[in-house]
């Protein structure tokens, strides 16, 4: 009695180049954006050789540090298979808090930051929650929490900004620069950074990070294999929604100012970074450092078209081109079997 | 196999006039079964006989009305999969339950994940990945799949009959007593699942219980040392592979002739 499953699926042995990369990038769903970055930097700078140098690509990096921070947090929600469509509401909502408690209240600089990331938290619970218990699809219950978390903000704070010369130290200290060779990065850079790190290494590398990737692959799956799933999700908001209080606070220290006006394209510009970054949207595929390379790769766009003397408007569509090329390419790999 | 069982002997699993309704609908009627270690008992009945209900109210997916559930001899209650998955009935779903988009060794750990040791594991919870890729590989060649080597292999590029491997083999690769299949060979070819029938016998070998659920009549026949027929929510009679023909175990099964019992 010694019958074996033989692997039929092994054999590959005049494997095409295209199947080949298809595995690939199955297995590692950063390479594709990654590559794009790499060879979006190599035109850009071919086109301006102004891209390539030191005070672009620091500039470059540190636009880029709020979006990223954002993405990370929208990244852990669509890999459970959800989107979360309030994440600039939420973060706009806990810079307001941040600077308000802080310039009008009083509250000492890192008490208001740990306010406004508790806020941060409660948008995700009740986003959690309302999805969790009520079962309600969260494209829905966050695009209702879009406009309740935005018109709170704006009642909260009377549409008034609040000026980094009226906050304390504490509360900007995600703008001071910190120089690396020539490079010139903010707190706030490198905290996004190890941010990416550490939200990497929970996704893949805890038990956490396996049960948000099942959850988002076959939530069914997952509850049969004795993961509790409505757990997992609501875990995953709440952390998604302190995420989104880190990044109002390097929101503030990156333009100086607390105001409703900021972050205006940065719900759908989340979900830009995260599907070019490889992310199903179907959820249970991607990593979380692909979305490092889809936002570096938005930012990329926006300044290489920019010294390349080129309309922005320009901008704007290549940037719509690569997140139909990212889905069409998330499809394609979807489909290997075998 | 003999299905002369010593009295003495207490039965690995045992479950005694189990009732379970759906509004008006009755799904079990009072059914009661036995199953010793190393015995595969199989259950066979039309549709609508209460076959899904059955397992689901001893792998724990559905609560009892009434009835009760002896592990060994001592009663349990199973308020969720996890709690029978704890009394050590496993149950590999016609479904699967696996993560098509996590690799083997992840499916294979999915929702019971070991920690590295030292303070990785402790402080940061970091998983002993290549722990598990070496023991997921240990059992997948102790029970004879091994042939599939690549551990970091997703389950979706693996073969029907290899994922069901998976499958059976996560069932069985953690000191469980019961392992429940639930029409295993349903989206197989012939040659696999003749390997999962192996893989069935395999595991009755090393003295597991296990109960299987079919349509097949020549699969069953093949494999089962004794068959429940489950009929309208009752249990209708369990006979032997030998001691009847399959037309009569389906004659049984559609009502047309009734065992005495």
């Amino acid at each position: 009695m010694t019958a074996v499953i033989e692997p039929t699926g092994e054999v590959r042995p005049r494997e095409e180049l295209g199947a080949r990369v298809q595995h690939a990038l199955h297995r590692h769903p950063a390479i594709g954006p990654a590559s794009v970055l790499v060879a979006s930097v190599i035109v850009f700078s071919l086109i301006n050789h102004r891209f390539l140098n030191a005070v672009n690509l620091s500039l470059l990096i540190q636009q880029v540090a709020v979006l990223a921070t954002l993405a990370i947090g929208q990244t852990m929600i669509i890999l459970t298979g959800g989107i979360d469509l309030s994440v600039g509401a939420a973060a706009i909502l806990a810079q307001m808090v941040m600077a308000q408690t802080a310039a009008n209240n009083g509250v000492p600089g890192v008490l208001a930051i740990l306010f406004g990331i508790a806020v941060g938290a409660a948008t995700g619970f009740i986003n959690g929650f309302l999805v969790t218990r009520i079962k309600l699809p969260p494209f829905i219950v966050t695009l209702g929490t879009l406009s309740v978390y935005t018109s709170i903000g704006l009642r909260y704070s009377g549409g008034q900004s609040v000026y980094a010369t009226s906050m304390p130290k504490f509360l900007i200290w995600t703008g001071n620069y910190v120089d690396i060779g020539p490079y010139q990065l903010t707190t706030g850079v490198i905290m996004m950074l190890v941010l990416f790190a550490v939200a990497s290494f929970a996704l893949t590398r805890t038990a956490w990070g396996r049960h948000v990737y099942s959850t988002g692959d076959d939530p069914e799956a997952a509850r049969l294999s004795g993961i509790k799933t409505g757990r997992v999700l609501l875990s995953v908001y709440v952390t998604a929604g302190v995420i989104f209080g880190l990044a109002a606070w390097i929101l503030i220290g990156r333009v100086g100012v607390a105001s409703t006006n900021n972050l205006t394209n940065a719900n759908l510009d989340s979900i830009t970074a995260v599907v070019i970054g490889g992310t199903s949207l179907f959820g249970g595929r991607g990593a979380v450092l692909g979305t490092l390379f889809g936002a570096l790769i938005v930012q990329v766009f926006q300044s290489g078209i920019a010294l390349a003397g080129v309309q922005s408007l320009y901008q704007v569509l290549a940037e719509g081109i690569l997140v139909i090329v990212a889905v069409a390419l998330d499809q394609w790999i979807r489909k290997v079997r075998r | 196999m003999s299905t002369e069982r010593d009295p003495g002997v207490t039965p690995r699993l045992e479950a005694r006039g189990l009732v379970k309704t759906f509004g008006h609908v009755v799904g079990l009627a009072g059914v009661s079964l036995e199953l010793y270690p190393g015995e595969v008992l199989a259950i066979i009945g039309d549709n609508g006989a209460g076959k899904s209900t059955l397992i689901k109210c001893l792998s724990g997916a559905l609560a009892l009305d009434e009835g009760e559930i002896l592990m060994d001899g001592v009663k349990v209650e199973f308020k969720s999969p996890v709690d029978a998955r704890r009394a050590g009935i496993e149950t590999v779903f016609q479904t699967l339950a696996v993560a098509p988009a996590l690799d083997i060794a992840s499916n294979l750990y999915l929702g019971r994940e070991v920690r590295s040791a030292g303070p990785l594991g402790r402080i940061l919870r970091k998983l002993d990945t290549r722990g598990m890729r070496s023991t997921a590989r240990e059992r997948l060649t102790e029970l004879g799949i091994g042939t599939i080597q690549d551990m970091t292999q997703k389950v979706e590029t693996l073969s029907g009959g290899q994922r069901q491997a998976v499958a059976v083999a996560r069932a069985a690769a953690f000191g469980s007593k019961v392992v429940i299949l639930d029409e295993p060979t349903a989206a197989l070819g012939v040659r696999e699942s003749g390997q999962v029938l192996s893989l069935v016998k395999r595991l009755r070998s090393q003295g597991l219980a296990i109960i299987l659920i079919s349509h097949n009549m020549p699969q069953v026949f093949e494999v089962a040392d004794r068959i429940h027929i489950q009929r309208l929510g009752r249990c209708a009679g369990v006979i032997t592979p030998h001691g009847y023909t399959m037309e009569e175990a389906v004659a049984i099964m559609t009502g047309a002739t009734t065992l005495d019992a």
